[in-house]
């Protein structure tokens, strides 16, 4: 064996991934060649520095929260499924462990105690309405097209706003499914953030509860004989000012209904 | 035991070993989080199609694979693994005298670690930061052991030179 089969041979004889033939060949040599030895000690030390520097670099506790978020919704949260996709995500209650970590099991509990359901169900279809396809079953930036579009869908008259002159652009809408019923979805722009606006026919107090749930914030108000939940990843603040601006802009289907 | 308990148990804990691929392959934290956060995505889809083995594998296979997919670019096949000329031939590049370094310090590693081609980059990082064997390194980077092992020496000599360049620059 000469210098530049050693040349080679020596990682993987660093790395103690030889044969042992060749292992014991590339020790011969190098106990004869002072040049081989010197690359050897070399490398050796690199590797050493390499490992010892400090360089590993481990993932940051807010990737662990998103993506314990993104990854579909522990089944445990709900123990009687309501819908065919829940059936499907039931085999997925383990990953409570991760959102356990983050949002912190008993919080979960409490929250699932308070009667939060409502909340932990649009957070879901929230986060599954960002899965690729599944956000718009009616893409229109005018309330005109997305309004008839839910008529015959849907047993009420959902409120339908442009509300792009307050920076929330309208992308569109689709029918979704909260608390086992039926509800209309809107979604709304913020710069790169989605806006998820269900409403459905009901009362509860007027003004809005503000929730924070698995990093998303959560709006809940009603008005004019229907409640609203918005959902999204935007700062509370804006949130609140989608809220204020939905409020304030007349809807295009009270006005048609005068 | 469920699919997703089944799915946090093997795959989700290796999250570090992904994100630490990503974060050297990308060489920022905001491309590395991306990345890191598709590929759990993609791994929890296709996860139905993982029959055991090595989870972790499996895992850092897909992050380099969004890794490319996301650069639009996989490394040319081959373009860095010619192990002839510049190793075996012409002039000795690494004068042994001039490969003995003094201990170098993390900041000068970490650059000259970033500086090399993804392709050498990701097979140290996967030896040296992650401790994989050389069979782990060829299902992740889906080439052959002995290309892993003549890349690896590729990938030494060059941050060699890096280091032996910086050295002798300051
Ligand atoms: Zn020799």
């Amino acid at each position: 064996m000469n210098c530049q089969d050693v040349r080679l041979l020596l990682h993987a004889y660093l790395d103690d991934e030889l044969g042992a033939a060749d292992g014991v060949a590339v020790t011969r040599h190098l106990a004869g060649c002072e040049a081989c030895m010197q690359r050897v000690r070399a490398y050796t030390r690199t590797r050493d520095d390499l490992r010892g520097a400090d360089l590993y670099r481990h993932a940051p506790a807010a990737l662990r929260t998103r993506i314990a978020a993104r990854l579909p919704r522990p089944a445990v949260v709900q123990r009687t499924p309501r819908r065919a996709w829940n059936l499907a995500l039931a085999a997925l209650a383990a990953l409570c462990v991760i959102a356990a970590l983050f949002a912190g099991w008993q919080t979960l509990q409490l929250r699932r105690a308070a009667g939060h359901a409502l909340v932990v169900d649009a957070v879901s279809d929230h986060v599954r309405s960002l899965l690729p396809g599944h956000l718009i079953d009616v893409r229109s930036t005018s309330e005109h097209t997305v309004k008839p579009w839910f008529d015959g869908r849907l047993d009420f008259s959902p409120q339908v706003k442009d509300l792009t002159a307050q920076g929330f652009e309208l992308i569109g809408g689709r029918l979704d499914v909260l608390d086992g019923r039926q509800v209309a979805a809107l979604v709304y722009k913020r710069h790169l953030h989605t806006i998820n606006l269900f409403q459905w026919p009901g009362s509860g107090a007027g003004a809005s509860v503000s929730r924070t749930r698995d990093g998303y914030h959560v709006l809940e108000w009603s008005d004019a004989g229907l409640r609203f939940i918005a959902v999204s990843s935007v700062a509370k603040v804006d949130l609140q000012a989608f809220e204020r601006a939905f409020r304030a802009v007349p809807s295009a289907a009270s006005e048609a209904a005068h | 035991m469920d699919t997703g308990a089944i799915f946090e148990r093997e795959v989700v804990r290796h999250l570090d070993a992904a994100y630490n691929l990503a974060r050297w392959l990308a060489r920022n934290d905001a491309d590395a989080e991306d990345v890191v956060q598709e590929a759990v995505l993609r791994a929890f889809r296709f996860f139905g199609g993982f029959r055991g083995g090595d989870a972790k594998v499996w895992l850092l296979a897909i992050v380099r694979n969004t890794f490319y997919t996301q650069r639009s670019q996989l490394p040319a096949a081959g373009s860095v693994d010619e192990f002839d000329e510049a190793i075996h031939g012409g002039e000795d590049h690494d004068d042994p005298q001039a490969v003995l370094l003094r201990a170098a310090d993390a900041q000068r590693l970490h650059a000259a670690l970033e500086r090399l081609p993804p392709e050498f980059r990701e097979v140290l990082v996967l030896r040296e930061l992650e401790g994989c064997s050389y069979k782990e390194i060829a299902s992740i980077t889906n080439l052959k052991i002995g290309t892993v092992m003549s890349r690896l020496a590729r990938a030494r000599e060059r941050l060699q030179r890096e280091l032996t360049r910086r050295e002798v620059a300051a």
